[in-house]
């Protein structure tokens, strides 16, 4: 295989991607295409990224060998990029930041999001706050419920957020929500779009901001190390900080990589959002990729403890990964995540997020299937301060005498 | 493909859509488009209220599928197509409608979708049994000519319209495209934004038509925020067709099928009568 897999730029990976929008949003996907095409060739564009990264994201991002929970997972080296430590609290701010630039550049005043558990949210409202732009985040009305604390955050750094009541009133009716408004305002908006998937240019660009985790974490291991990683894995939304960690190790063969998806209830049951792993081709939010949906083309409502992972579509570069088999997706339950969180917590003092902990849950199987000579590099995408209320009404329920003990 | 005759030499087949289009232009007027969802508020009542409007004076009918996902749609037609879909709306039951209807009137009628069910449904397979069950063609809001060479494919194969969409800030070459792909016309859309009523229909609707002529459009119909008789009779006065939606599916939804019936006639008197017959420059 001598051909490379990190040149792929868009519009189409494989079968997957293109842009299926309004005619009304051409426009503004191709002066985005075409200015962030002048900004990839600018090495001020990139000067004043990587110094923004050292500033005040807290780049690189530390990685962290977490031996006393790797004694769960069959003695396995792991390694955890910690992307948990940026400002802002996970890997969202690695995109926004890229994105504001742009619409800096572009000359647009105002800028929308969506956001499923608030961090890519959280993170658009920080970077408006820091470079003077007005910013709206769109949040299913379920997912203000859910992530409440970061409802607060976005209002307290000067963000409007619009709870969606339409449709299943999560992510995928935000996306469909924020698309409606950039139709409507397209003239003085930029829509900052938080993951891997969407219509292109987004998979290729936010792919290509995120990209960052896994260079500097294929270096970080090759220092610790003195090799590859066997392994690294990755939780698996729409899948943006899969993406920006794989992307390093697309071309090293020896690297396997493994997706974690929300498995919910179980990928078996109709509760779960599992999409690799159980939906069809077709097109949503603009893209031809892996979707959850009924025989009619109707999307299926997704379910997930997490709601970052709650989403019944995928990246459209992660769709083609899969297809050509570079990349293993597996599905994790809620609570094969719930557990994991809580063992990293307890055990080397780092609450993740409950995104992150499908990757956790993952690797704990994982690592017993490699053995202890192997080394696994996770990405420990988020923190988990969000997460205090699910985890707490989760383990009081469940676990109320073990937590007390 | 020429939008010039409505006349498909791969097919020998001709657009009634088209055809129908430029009958009212000649008579002096323009073509008043109606759009009402299948299966709001349940099937047997979409249907009547489709049959009702074409018997008002409404000369093509647009008939939406709902769709979860509707990204084009403003809060009437979401709240209208969500309904549907609650009430089990399935792909099959709009292929039914079509027929159900034209089975009762002339008037063509346009199926508008987005994209993903049809892929699921077939293209192909669609295509068939849209055109077995006497529809005329498929509006589409989000595929643009760029990703369409299968449905470009299976309409010209079966002779069914395609309907693409042109905006204001679509590049003259994009519109040229738009032009050169659609057949029956081409979806003028009035303004940025979605779909819903508005108090006033953007300048930007005559400056785009203008365009889309410049780009050779003989079949430029302006759609979105119409919903007044006043509306139609200011835009066919220089396009095609008026497409009214939103204003239509409040009044069923609110007045049931007389209410909308009543509504089409109104809107229908503003598409006659606003010109001089046989002016028409572009014929």
């Amino acid at each position: 295989m001598s051909m490379s897999l990190r040149t792929e730029a868009g519009p189409y990976f494989g079968d997957f991607g293109g842009r299926f929008v309004p005619e009304s949003l051409v426009a503004a996907l191709d002066e985005l295409t075409n200015e962030y095409t002048l900004a990839r060739q600018d090495p001020a564009f990139a000067a004043e990224l990587m110094e923004l990264h050292r500033t005040y994201t807290g780049r690189p991002s530390l990685i962290t060998e977490v031996p006393r929970f790797a004694a769960h997972a069959g003695g396995a080296r792991i390694i955890l990029k910690r992307e948990d430590l940026n400002h802002t609290g996970s890997h969202k701010i690695n995109n926004v930041l890229g994105q504001a630039l742009l619409t800096k550049r572009i000359g647009k005043s105002r800028v929308i999001a969506e956001t499923g558990a608030g961090q890519h949210g959280v993170a658009a409202a920080t970077a408006a706050a820091l470079f003077g732009l007005d910013c709206v985040v769109y949040m299913g009305e379920v997912d203000t419920e859910r992530q409440a604390l970061n409802v607060a955050r976005m209002r307290l750094l000067g963000a409007e957020v619009v709870a969606v009541k339409t449709g299943s009133r999560t992510l995928k009716d935000a996306i469909n929500d924020a698309m409606r408004d950039w139709v409507t305002n397209v003239e003085t908006t930029n829509y900052i779009f938080g993951t891997v998937a969407g219509p292109h240019p987004f998979p290729a660009m936010v792919r290509d901001f995120q990209k960052i985790i896994g260079e500097e974490a294929r270096q970080q291991v090759l220092d610790l190390t003195g090799r590859l990683p066997d392994a690294v894995t990755a939780c698996v939304g729409g899948g943006s900080n899969a993406m920006g960690i794989f992307h390093a190790f697309l071309d090293d063969p020896e690297v396997a990589l493994f997706g974690y998806e929300a498995g919910g209830d179980g990928a078996e049951t109709l509760r779960h959002a599992a999409t690799i792993t159980k939906g069809r081709p077709g097109v949503l939010h603009g893209a031809r990729s892996l979707l959850l949906q009924d025989e009619d083309g109707q999307t299926v409502e997704s379910h997930s403890i997490s709601a970052g992972l709650d989403y019944p579509g995928v990246g459209p570069e992660h769709a083609w990964l899969a297809s050509i088999g570079r990349v293993t997706y597996l599905p994790v339950t809620d609570d094969e995540a719930m557990s994991a969180l809580r063992l990293l917590s307890r055990t080397e003092g780092i609450i993740p997020a409950i995104e992150s902990a499908h990757a956790l849950a993952g690797t704990l199987e994982l690592g017993k299937q490699l053995g202890p000579d192997a080394t696994i590099l996770v990405n420990l995408s988020g923190r988990g301060d969000k997460d205090m209320e699910t985890a707490g009404r989760y383990f009081d329920l469940l676990d109320k005498g073990a937590e007390q003990s | 493909m020429s939008t010039d005759t409505g006349h498909d030499p791969a097919t020998g087949m001709s657009s009634t859509v088209e055809a129908t289009i430029a009958r009212r232009r000649t008579e002096g007027g323009g073509a008043l488009i109606g759009y009402l969802p299948v299966g709001f508020p349940t099937l047997s009542e979409s249907i009547d209220a489709a049959v009702a409007i074409a018997n008002s004076g409404v000369d093509i009918l647009e008939l939406g599928l709902p769709y979860t996902d509707p990204v084009m749609d403003g809060p009437v037609i979401q709240a209208a197509t969500q309904q549907a879909l609650a009430n089990g709306f399935r792909l099959r039951h709009g292929i039914e409608a079509v027929a159900a209807i034209t089975a009762q009137v002339d008037v063509p009628v346009l199926v508008m979708t987005y994209w993903n069910p049809i892929l699921q449904y077939g293209v192909d397979r669609f295509a068939d049994d849209l055109l077995a069950a006497g529809g005329a063609g498929l509006i589409t809001p989000d595929l643009i000519p760029d990703d369409s060479a299968a449905w470009v494919a299976a309409s010209t194969r079966t002779g069914l319209d395609r309907v693409f969409l042109a905006a204001p800030s679509s590049s003259d070459e994009r519109l040229r495209q738009a032009v050169d792909a659609s057949r029956g016309f081409v979806y003028a859309v009035s303004t940025m934004g979605i779909t819903g009523a508005r108090g006033d229909v953007d300048s930007a609707a005559r400056v785009l038509v203008d365009r889309l002529r410049e780009a050779g459009s003989t079949s430029a119909c302006v759609g979105l925020g119409i919903s007044t008789p006043e509306q139609v009779r200011e835009i066919l006065a220089y396009a095609d067709g008026a497409i009214v939606g939103s204003a239509l599916v409040k009044a069923l939804s609110d007045g049931g099928v007389p209410a909308v019936a009543a509504l089409a006639r109104d809107l229908a008197a503003g598409a006659r009568d606003i010109r001089p017959a046989s002016a028409v420059p572009h014929s």
